[in-house]
């Protein structure tokens, strides 16, 4: 799960992590408020004028100004909100700001980078801090792998004074500067463990003209599992619209959903089983419209609502349903299928493949309704008959 | 004489009076694996009777009752998420061999704190989280997939993923080859066990010749395990790897399934794999037939 930089900012203020002063603003209005408390309140003119959205490359973008004065403040804010944001992460079809944050600008010394995140290797947490801050730190990674330090905090130590120093010496601090640095590293992890995260990210952490480490940026995700531990906060950070809307609805009827570009939609049972429904159907040539895996769980009405979602989208040619039963029996998808058919009225081909438990009486349901539904026997063969009825590519 | 579970084992259920818990047990109980007890914290001294009609089973409160009264030596796992991680910890405190959790959505930090006591001991295996289970066919079924479409044979197989690892198995069935063990270590980031303990096990079985290998996107597992293999497994491997089409930056329904910073891909995995000489299989639909051809 995502949050905004203004509310993982709010979340750094609790755990004590150095932050720039800002006011978060939901328009034009309320920013132009918020600058005009901030100068008041610094006794400086300058302040950043933030684009609130999931994703990062926002500077670039135009999403981030940097203004002196109220006027200007609300000139930047007119610019910003309501505009589509296309970066790297967004996707071509972009974000729309619907929110802002308003930040009193600070002096910036030096810019560094610095994440956490859940190492799968060696089952720590893995701090990476690089003295090339501020800019895309994939392409860091990908050129200059030597400016990336790294080190693994076992839970069971929390961070260690030398894990400190080689990040520090790696970051070129001093003195100074490496304490400021150890003592937001040790309250970022504390953050990182006690709520659940799975990255947290600071791009810019700087170095003020006083000589300390401060989080010019904070971007923060949840491990969603971890959800029961912080349900209220969690469903009060959450911003609805930053999630598409089939995928939410999806997520609702047990559905885990993920919209793709393709023109062949997938109903499938199982994670793995659904990927590799999306890989064959490529291997012979078409392209997949979605993920989408009904769980071990399906009913009747998930099917129905799975369905619905797939045909939405006018791109979609050709459905092809792969159920390998198991718990969940073919004849209860075959009767989800038939039923989601007559109420929707299919206007493009189907092909179901149904294997594993009850697949006899779920392959006569499917024979029986009189529907125009093409069975397969093997999931290749399921693939190569869509692909061919949905007209190739 | 297989890997893991067999006729040997003598299996808990913690979790027996939930739903899921209480109607796997049935179903494991069906197939023929001794169900000899369950664990629900509260209702100690009553008795679970299988809902699919015969059989039942002492309920204990907790693990170390239940394991010295009926001299269990196996658990499988179905406590939802919030009490998971304690649920796997007692299991191990009460020093049973195997602990298989079927559990999905387990916090990724309980799991390291969970499998950081897990590295400090030898006596308890921990199979899963969010995985089928582990059957030996004709033996023993621990988990929740359907035991009628395996079939007693001499290929291991062993997965990420829960459907993937029945479309393996019905091909193998259907091949006539059949299965040794098969097992699913789940698709969750951190697990109680890898690729290469399974690969390991199955390397010494005697009963098994060669396995089918199924890995997905994410993390560096499988490639950990080709690496392996090249320089220890000497079985022919026939392996399948899913998500070549997912795009990067997107979960696919497992955890642990995502592409993230251009890793975890499914052509690294691929080529690490080939590289050691497992034959990986084009689609799904092959894995049976490729194994087929490697076992000639």
């Amino acid at each position: 799960m995502n949050i905004h930089e203004y509310q993982a900012k709010e979340l750094y203020k609790k755990y004590g992590i150095p932050i720039p002063k800002g006011i978060p603003a939901m328009n034009v209005d309320e920013a132009a408020k918020a600058a005009e408390t901030l100068i008041a309140e610094t006794g400086s003119e300058v302040v950043v004028v933030k684009a609130q959205i999931h994703a990062g490359g926002r500077g670039k973008a135009g999403g981030v100004k940097v203004v002196k004065g109220t006027a200007a403040a609300r000139e930047a804010a007119q610019d910003i909100y309501g505009k589509t944001l296309v970066t790297h992460q967004t996707g071509p079809e972009g974000k729309v700001v619907q929110r802002l944050f308003v930040e009193q600008g600070v002096a910036i010394e030096k810019e560094f980078y610095l994440a956490l995140a859940i190492d799968r290797e060696t089952r720590t947490i893995a701090v990476m801090a690089s003295p090339e801050g501020g800019v895309n730190i994939e392409e860091v990674a990908e050129e200059h792998p030597e400016k990336i330090f790294k080190a693994y905090i076992d839970l069971a130590t929390g961070v260690m004074p030398y894990q400190i120093r080689h990040l520090a010496y790696g970051l070129g601090l001093d003195k100074k500067g490496t304490k400021s640095f150890g003592r937001m590293l040790r309250k970022l992890t504390d953050l990182f463990v006690k709520e659940d995260c799975s990255i947290a990210e600071i791009n810019p952490l700087i170095l003020t003209g006083e000589g300390e480490v401060m989080a010019l940026d904070a971007k923060v995700n949840f491990d969603s599992n971890a959800h029961f531990r912080h349900a209220e906060m969690w469903d009060a950070l959450e911003d609805k619209s930053e999630v598409a809307a089939t995928e939410s609805e999806a997520q609702a009827a047990g559905l885990s959903y993920i919209q793709l570009d393709g023109n062949i939609g997938c109903l499938v049972n199982g994670a793995g089983l659904a990927m590799s429904t999306m890989d064959t159907i490529q291997y012979y040539g078409g392209q997949p419209a979605n993920f989408l895996d009904v769980g071990g769980g399906a009913t009747q009405e998930s099917v129905t609502t799975a369905f619905k979602i797939i045909l939405r989208s006018d791109s979609v040619k050709g459905i092809f349903v792969n159920i390998f039963g198991g718990i969940m029996k073919c004849d209860i998808i075959a009767n989800g299928v038939v039923a989601a058919t007559k109420e929707l009225g299919l206007k493009v081909p189907l092909v179901v493949r149904l294997a594993g438990t009850n697949v006899e009486k779920g392959k006569e349901i499917l024979a029986n309704s009189g529907l125009n539904i093409t069975p397969a026997d093997t999931m290749a063969d399921g693939a190569q008959l869509i692909v061919k009825l949905a007209g190739g590519k | 004489m297989s890997i893991l579970v067999g006729n040997h084992t003598k299996l808990i259920v913690q979790g027996i009076t939930g739903s899921a818990g209480s109607f796997h047990a049935g179903k494991c109980q069906e197939y023929g694996t001794k169900v000899v007890a369950g664990v629900t914290p509260g209702r100690g001294g009553q008795t679970w009777d299988n809902p699919g009609g015969k059989g039942s089973a002492p309920v204990f409160n907790t693990v170390r009752q239940a394991k010295e009264a009926t001299g269990a030596n196996a658990t499988v796992i179905f406590v939802p998420p919030p009490f998971a991680a304690d649920a796997i910890l007692e299991a191990v405190d009460a020093e049973l061999d195997l602990a298989i959790v079927i559990t999905e959505g387990i916090p990724v930090m309980d799991m390291l704190k969970v499998r950081a006591v897990l590295d400090r001991q030898s006596t308890t295996r921990v199979i899963g989280p969010n995985c089928p289970g582990v059957i030996t066919p004709d033996e023993c079924k621990i988990g929740i997939m359907p035991g009628h479409i395996h079939k007693k044979g001499r290929v291991g197989v062993v997965s990420k993923s829960g459907t993937l690892t029945y479309e393996a198995v019905g091909q193998l069935t259907a091949l006539g080859l059949g299965q040794s063990t098969a097992v699913g270590i789940g698709g969750d980031p951190i697990n109680g066990t890898d690729f290469i303990d399974i690969l390991a096990m199955f390397q010494e079985d005697d009963d098994t010749d060669g396995v089918v290998f199924i890995g997905e996107i994410g993390g560096n597992a499988e490639e950990q395990a080709a690496a392996w293999i090249k320089d220890n497994f000497t079985k022919p491997v026939a392996g399948f790897i899913a998500g070549v089409t997912a795009p990067p930056g997107k979960r696919m329904g497992h955890a642990g399934a995502i592409i993230s910073g251009g890793k975890g891909t499914a052509a690294a995995k691929i080529e690490a794999l080939e590289a050691a000489g497992v034959k990986v299989a084009p689609t799904p639909s092959g894995m049976g037939t490729t194994m087929a051809s490697l076992l000639k």
